[in-house]
């Protein structure tokens, strides 16, 4: 059989030449404009700055920096969040549990819905006067235990790290159960027969064979954290103050203000960082295909 | 005695669980038929005053119609676009596993991780004269979809037969046919989970619409419900009965395409 006439190089085309221009063509010009004093009074007249807008980032008393730190820390608590939860669930209801395709159809239902929607909703539920979350806690005689979720700053972050938790355990959930049902029932009788406990098999069987699933949540969940912009732009906008900007509403911002340079700047901080994270989790995965 | 107990505490869990994530949809749809005064209270308890009309208010007042039609666009035709790009690629990909074909693979997968540069890729669509416009904004989803449709088809591409490959060619196929009439069929389930988890995160979108339309009358629904919550910030009434008429299309979807979903994120995440 000829391989080239039968699985012809055209059939590429058409999805290479789109991801190469739309995609990945904006990101490397992004590089290019980072360096520039691009912004919305000098579109035809540029000027190359240098390291200025990264001097700016880095360097300025404008709390650029806390953008990049609160990205990084929304992308490893929210994962540590929504991931161990979400194994727990897995486990508890792949032994069986008597309603259990109604609870993972409930459980999955908010991930379907639109950031902005949620974000909506809860603007609402997390309501200091009259949202659901302070009715509720009030009804249970827990009044003391409200908040002003989204304007404290001592709790606001907490508020995003829960709504994001709310929409996307269900996910990470329906991953796990997934991987859960390829896993030999004989390996936890073996286990059982031998006397290990419920904590020992879990180490022993459950984590070593979902380590796929666990690899696709974890890609999946890192590179949502580090992207994250719908969530945080309806709650809060970046507020109280910048207590939330992340290093999208930061890129946004600078847009909107017509400081392209700045912009792309941080866009291209952002495209680092994740090159970095994708190469290594690249590398791990073809590892472990090479040892297969 | 104690797995009893133990069975009964796991229920109350998820009880309680699944509680959590319905107490807010039941919020929304129960304030959505108040009055505006009751409605901004954001209880639980049921209206004392059915308010139907706020449906049809919402529909006129916040372009919902044209919304949903703009959102259906986007979502149908840069979805169906990229799946089939995307699955041709991969099975070429698959198929021929040259050095060309490793590298352009890995290529693709970047798109799995790099954010897309909205600011310049207005500045790409703007010299194609397509920027703040309908085919822009489709190409610009079709081209962010295509590193995860290329991911999820190309496992799944190895464990269709080679032999059908063969046996097709000496009754004389053409690649094409090839690959629309026996190949396709072989990778429905993955295509349609595909289609379906890329036609509700367009329909999710907001931060692409967002940079790439400033025309209202190209703005899908996500926006239209954004902009409609930034004017009437006091009318929750209007506000929730806008939400509920938002989320009924990717319910619905969700619902009838649940199968797919599940099995298709089995086969694309834990296939090894």
């Amino acid at each position: 059989m000829n391989k080239k006439k039968v699985y012809p190089y055209w059939f590429l085309l058409v999805p290479l030449v789109l991801y190469a221009l739309f995609f990945l063509l904006p990101s490397l010009l992004g590089i290019f404009y980072s360096f520039t004093d691009w912004n919305s009074r000098t579109v035809d007249d540029l000027h190359f700055v240098g390291l200025k807008n990264y001097i700016e980032i880095f360097a300025s008393d404008k709390d650029y920096l806390s953008g990049i730190g609160h990205t990084l820390m929304f992308t490893i608590v929210s994962n540590i969040v929504k991931l161990i939860p979400a194994l727990f669930l897995a486990v508890m209801l792949q032994e069986g549990l008597r309603g259990k395709n109604i609870y993972r159809t409930l459980l999955y239902l908010p991930s379907i819905l639109p950031f902005v929607i949620i974000g909506i909703v809860f603007r609402s539920v997390l309501n200091y006067n009259n949202g659901l979350l302070n009715s509720v806690l009030e009804f249970l005689q827990l009044g003391f235990l409200k908040q002003k979720w989204l304007s404290d700053l001592g709790v606001v972050w907490k508020s995003i790290v829960g709504v994001d938790a709310w929409r996307g355990i269900g996910y990470v959930m329906t991953i796990f159960i997934a991987g859960l049902g390829a896993i030999p029932k004989t390996y936890y009788e073996a286990a059982q027969i031998d006397g290990a406990n419920f904590w020992q098999r879990l180490r022993h069987i459950t984590l070593p064979m979902l380590s796929g699933s666990i690899m696709i949540n974890l890609v999946f969940g890192i590179t949502y954290g580090l992207k994250v912009f719908d969530i945080i732009y309806v709650l809060t906008n970046g507020g109280p103050g910048h207590a939330t900007e992340v290093m999208t509403t930061y890129s946004y911002q600078m847009y909107a203000n017509g400081q392209y340079g700045m912009s792309v700047a941080f866009n291209t901080i952002l495209l680092i960082i994740t090159a970095v994270v994708g190469v290594f989790i690249v590398r791990t995965m073809s590892k472990k295909e090479v040892q297969q | 005695m104690k797995k009893k107990i133990n069975v009964v505490l796991k229920q109350l869990c998820c009880i309680v669980l699944c509680l959590i994530v319905i107490a807010p949809f039941y919020m929304v749809l129960i304030n959505s038929f108040k009055p505006k005064a009751e409605a901004s209270r954001m209880s639980l308890a049921l209206p004392t005053k059915w308010m139907f009309n706020n449906y049809t208010e919402v529909i006129e007042k916040g372009k919902l119609v044209q919304g949903f039609f703009n959102s259906l666009e986007y979502a149908a035709i840069a979805t169906l676009v990229g799946v089939i790009g995307a699955a041709m690629a991969a099975y070429v990909m698959s198929r021929r596993r040259t050095k060309l074909n490793n590298f352009l693979y890995y290529f693709v997968l970047c798109g799995l991780f790099f954010p897309v540069n909205y600011v310049t890729l207005v500045k790409v669509l703007s010299t194609f004269q397509l920027n703040d416009t309908r085919v822009g904004i489709i190409l610009a989803f079709t081209s962010a979809m295509i590193p995860f449709c290329v991911f999820t088809i190309y496992s799944f591409v190895s464990t269709v037969p080679v032999e059908l490959d063969e046996a097709a060619v000496i009754d004389g196929a053409g690649p094409v046919t090839l690959f629309f009439k026996i190949i396709v069929p072989m990778l429905k389930p993955t295509l349609v989970t595909c289609f379906i988890l890329q036609f509700m995160s367009v329909w999710s979108d907001f931060l692409t619409p967002l940079y790439l339309s400033s025309k209202s009358r190209l703005f899908p629904m996500t926006m239209a419900v954004y902009q409609f919550f930034g004017k009437n910030t006091n009318y929750w009434n209007y506000i929730f009965a806008d939400i509920v008429l938002t989320c009924i299309p990717v319910v619905i979807v969700y619902l009838l395409g649940q199968k797919y979903i599940i099995g298709g994120l089995t086969s694309g995440a834990v296939k090894e």
